[in-house]
């Protein structure tokens, strides 16, 4: 399975890319779905580690007011995707040397609070940053180039899959790492980690702060995409669609949240499409389903359906 | 200092009385949802639609009796009674249907399956309450207010929010302390709280102990709701705003302590009311400040025990 | 602020127009099967008290419109879209709407927030939106659009009427307080409302400001406060389920004695609260459709409205319902106003929005004109709350109507800056006692 998974990519990739073209307006959602993946890789890293952060809205969110507040005076998209990085990643340093300390629901619950101080401070701070009318982010040059608005949401989609790429790469690398074994060591004997003089903490703050940042650069793309930033972004409903989309995809492989992405904001699309007010409930069933007849989630069932062909 | 006490002695009164009553509903759904989580391990994000329904329920309840000649002094019993119904109704569908297929999973898997669930029982309410705000107050006006002196002047509060509240919470804390100490159901709880692999070592019926305990915390959500709704008006999406305050009195009690539960329902009910006096802005947060300060002290919670290092 | 459109601007969107491929204006248009439009409200959360009455009000005006032959012969189709998931997934579907289900028109939507994100799509999709409740006033000061029109009254009106009818009836109050909700409106409307009030009263003294969280169940802290202070005015702009908490909690502890509350949006609150509501505060609406209006322009119009909706969904009809039916008699008014300019044929998009620049169209209360900048001239009508027979809740008596034009910042000026040249003479000018 983990050697056709870049194969795997490609052809989701293509699929994306074909869908993008015929329809314009899925070249929209479809943007937001790999920026989306992108955090929900961070979101896979910390549960490799066993750890579920219930507050990961929280960079998201970072990222895109980070883009937001600087798109004015720095109005380039490769400037702000690097100072939302860098950004979400030293606020990820600050919390996570907090929050690593600790394990399971506190970690989880610390990370909700966090998320949801930020939210407060984001309709607190109403002269600074409107409240929850929110921030409009004008289409920016790129690399210095002014584009009008159709060129630059084909660029804007185009770095989002080739970040999707360059990171889920990267991230498969580090999880091969002995610092990406280790991880899955603190999810089943920390203590053991320890002995073997590997500090546990370390290594979990070195996840935390890659997670941080992978969500300030999909919070990034989300901002540069929907061009309107609101605290609605740092809400913990927010937080718990990333564990959703997580999960649904597949903690498997690093394609798991790009297929969970995608197939969340279609199956929302249309459900919303079709019963306005119902969506949530249809939501809840698809994930209630996926868990208890796919164990594994998207990426478990292609595994699946892989391993019957071959056989 | 001694100075501001004598300027401001009076208010801090006020901010004690009106601590209290909000103290008392924070205690009342936190405590089910920590002991839900004590014995099951599980975070419970439905516990905030167990609470919303409770409401709706014991308004719909109340309503309906009342127009058919309920004396008012019974609308208090009706409260407590239909919460109990809510909670022996949908607590054993949800614990046979739903989470004892899940024990087994990771913890994100059984998080998420409670999400789902809130967001499908979010719709659910919507099908069955509409969206216009519901309240029933017999219970509020029946009771009656009692004029409380400040300084030349008196301040009128109303005898549910200042005796009923903070009452029932109490006799909740005693009731429930003295059931898990003194009874064999509930040192059986305790045991499953404190070592469930011992405890079913030893022959204790896990299946049972999850099913009473998550009935009661059930009760114990729609408990909440029903005292709430004869002050507050229903509306979708009261669940949400409720269950994540919960989220913080459990992390910073410690793991399935009522006692700590009572204590951090305390602390927060009282922190925000004296912040609606002194600095209104700050209300918002101060749960997660007595969250993080507490747990910077005391990582396990304010009464958690360490758990032994598994090697 | 220059003028609403330059020449250049008019050449550089007729350049466009030629250049751009699909979608555009100045290609023929053929008249279509059906009139299609988008609507965006809150189909979950705390404020769909407000949007699933307006939905049902839009489903039931279509039925109406089509069975009385639609606009300009097309039989109208409403899809609708939930505004509550969130900016991202709103402006997808916003996309989705133009470019996948080639809607005709957009009508969006209650948030400020969702009203502010979407309003440039109608610029970059070039398709005619009609803002049907939002009461944002950032939208049309603070740019310019050319698709974009608002078919009621927006925040300052709103807040300016209320705050004028005060100044009326209690002109010696010295204390205020306010409780608002902690969201844009809630701290909009108190700006607003301190900004008019600063120069048209200079010094009276704030005691209290309170913003507890957005979908807070319980006041009893606040209202606690609020009794201590014994301010002579409490303001609240709060709505919905809070609006009803808050005054449930306070007049069963007789707040309502110690000092007269102010509730520009009460109206919709009123219904629910039935008798519990006490007499003899100031209550709005957002506009001027009480359902005990004593002169409206067009009776029968009005009362075929509330009793329709009666009569279908078992409920007294609130504000939303009136900004909907607003929004759809302005789009049969200005579509059809567009075909009659061509001459029977089907206007393309910009000829469509070009129609409701300038367009005044009837409602069953008054008339409602559209500024040259897209804003609507709403009046607003306020007064005290009180009981008749008529209605099993509380309604207005005393009753001041402040025409649209005279309470709204003119065409090019910011609110605040405007209502900063409020002088203390306008409070006997504006507004007109009525019934």
């Amino acid at each position: 399975m983990r050697k056709i998974e870049p194969f795997l990519a490609l052809l989701l990739a293509a699929a994306m890319i074909t869908a993008a073209v015929t329809a314009p307006w899925l070249r929209f959602v479809l943007t937001i779905a790999l920026a989306k993946g992108i955090a929900v890789i961070g979101i896979l890293l910390l549960l490799r580690a066993g750890q579920v952060s219930f507050g990961h809205a929280l960079y998201i969110a970072f990222g895109a007011y980070t883009v937001a507040f600087l798109a004015p005076r720095y109005g380039d998209a490769v400037v702000l995707l690097l100072l939302a990085a860098v950004g979400a990643g030293l606020l990820g340093l600050v919390i996570g040397l907090f929050v690593t300390r600790y394990r399971q629901i506190f970690f989880g619950m610390l990370n909700l609070a966090m998320s949801m101080v930020f939210y407060s401070l984001l309709e607190k701070l109403y002269h600074y940053t409107k409240g929850s009318d929110g921030i409009r982010v004008e289409i920016m040059p790129i690399a210095g180039q002014t584009l009008d608005r159709v060129a630059y949401e084909w660029w804007i989609f185009g770095i989002a899959m080739g970040l999707a790429f360059v990171l889920g790469f990267l991230i498969r690398l580090y999880l091969s790492s002995p610092m990406g074994e280790a991880l899955a060591g603190i999810k089943t004997r920390e203590t053991r980690l320890e002995f073997m003089g590997v500090p546990a903490r370390g290594v979990l703050l070195a996840a935390y702060v890659m997670s941080a940042m992978l969500g300030g650069i999909g919070g990034a793309i989300i901002a540069m995409t929907s061009r309107h930033v609101t605290p609605l972004l740092s809400y913990w409903t927010s937080s718990g669609e990333l564990v959703f989309i997580a999960i649904l995809g597949g903690a498997g492989g690093v394609l798991g949240p790009f297929l969970g992405a995608a197939a969340y904001e279609l199956v929302r699309i249309y459900a919303a499409a079709s019963f306005a007010d119902a969506w949530q409930m249809i939501l809840g069933a698809v994930l209630l389903l996926v868990i208890l007849f796919a164990p594994g989630g998207l990426w478990g069932m292609a595994a699946r359906v892989m391993k019957g062909r071959a056989q | 200092m001694a100075e501001w006490f004598q300027d401001n002695g009076l208010l801090l009164g006020l901010a004690l009385l009106d601590g209290l009553s909000s103290a008392g509903l924070i205690f009342l759904v936190a405590v089910g949802l920590n002991l839900v989580f004590g014995v099951l391990r599980i975070i419970n994000v439905a516990h905030g639609s167990l609470y919303a329904i409770g409401a709706y329920s014991a308004a719909s309840i109340g309503i309906f009796l009342s127009g058919r000649g309920l004396p008012d002094w019974a609308s208090i019993p009706t409260l407590i009674l239909s919460a109990a119904l809510v909670g022996a109704i949908l607590g054993p569908i949800i614990e046979r249907l739903l989470l004892r297929r899940i024990y087994a999973q990771e913890e994100v898997v059984q998080l998420l399956v409670t999400f789902a669930l809130f967001m499908i029982l979010e719709d659910v309410q919507k099908l069955l309450w509409g969206v216009q705000p519901i309240h029933h107050d017999t219970a509020m006006r029946w009771l009656g207010t009692i004029d409380v002196p400040f300084g030349a002047d008196f301040i009128p509060f109303t005898n549910y929010q200042l005796f009923v509240l903070p009452g029932i919470a109490i006799v909740t804390l005693v009731g429930l302390a003295w059931f898990l100490r003194r009874t064999l159901t509930g040192r059986v709880i305790v045991a499953v709280t404190t070592d469930r692999e011992a405890a079913t070592a030893m022959g204790i019926d896990a299946a049972k102990v999850f099913l009473l305990t998550f009935t009661f915390g059930a009760m114990l959500a729609a408990l909440g709701g029903a005292l709430s709704s004869p002050t507050a008006a229903l509306v979708p999406g009261i669940g949400a705003q409720t269950i994540v305050l919960s989220f913080a009195v459990v992390a910073t009690a410690g793991l399935g302590q009522i006692e700590g539960a009572a204590l951090t329902s305390l602390m927060m009910g009282l922190g925000r009311s004296i912040a609606v006096y002194f600095e209104p802005e700050l209300e918002v947060v101060v749960p997660y400040i007595i969250m993080v300060l507490v747990l910077l002290v005391r990582p396990q919670g304010l009464f958690g025990v360490i758990e032994t290092r598994r090697v | 602020m220059t003028a609403p459109f330059s020449r250049r601007d008019a050449l550089a969107a007729g350049f466009g127009a030629v250049l751009l491929p699909s979608t555009l204006s100045a290609q023929p248009a053929q008249k279509p099967a059906e009139f299609k439009i988008g609507v965006t409200t809150f189909l979950s959360g705390p404020a769909s008290v407000f949007g699933v009455p307006s939905r049902k009000a839009c489903e039931m005006l279509v039925d109406q419109i089509n069975a009385s032959g639609g606009i300009a012969g097309v039989p109208i189709r409403a899809s609708f879209v939930d505004e509550a998931p969130g900016t991202d997934h709103l402006v997808g579907e916003f996309r989705r709407l133009v470019q996948s289900e080639g809607v005709h028109a957009m009508f969006q939507s209650i948030s400020s927030g969702s009203c502010l994100a979407c309003t440039p799509l109608s610029a970059e999709l070039q398709k005619l939106t009609i803002l049907w409740d939002c009461g944002t006033q950032r939208i049309f000061e603070e740019n310019r659009w050319q698709y974009a029109f608002r078919t009621q009254g927006y925040g300052t009106p709103e807040v300016l009427a209320p705050l004028l009818y005060l100044l009326k009836h209690k002109p010696d109050f010295r204390t205020i307080a306010v409780i608002n909700q902690d969201y844009a409106w809630g701290r909009d409307s108190w700006e607003l409302w301190k900004t008019g009030m600063d120069a048209m009263k200079p010094g009276v003294r704030v005691v209290a400001e309170m913003f507890p969280r957005f979908g807070s169940t319980d006041f009893s802290t606040e209202i606690t406060r609020l009794l201590a202070l014994r301010p002579d005015v409490i303001l609240s702009t709060s709505w919905g389920g809070e609006l009803v908490t808050f005054i449930r909690q306070a007049a069963e502890r007789r707040l309502h004695e110690r000092s007269l509350m102010v509730l520009p949006v009460a109206e919709a609150s009123m219904p629910t609260l039935g008798r519990s509501m006490p007499e003899g505060h100031i209550i709005g609406t957002r506009g001027d459709h009480w359902n005990n209006h004593p002169s409206p322009a067009n009776p029968a119009l009005f009362n075929g409205l509330v009793n329709s909706y009666r009569q279908r969904f078992n409920e007294w009809p609130i504000y939303p319902v009136h900004h909907m039916a607003q929004a759809m008699w302005a789009l049969k008014a200005g579509v059809e106003k567009a075909v009659a300019a061509k001459g029977g044929g089907w206007p393309s998009d910009l000829e469509m929005a070009n129609a409701f620049r300038g367009l005044s169209f009837p409602t069953p209360t008054s008339t409602i004109t559209l500024r040259e900048d897209g804003q609507g001239l709403e009046d607003q009508i306020v007064g005290l709350s009180s009981f008749n027979d008529r209605f099993p809740f509380a309604v207005p008596k005393d009753m001041i109507q402040f025409p649209g034009e005279q309470v709204s910042a003119p065409v090019g000026q910011k609110s605040t800056d405007w209502l900063k040249t409020l002088k203390p003479d306008f409070i006997a000018s504006a507004g007109a006692r009525i019934g």
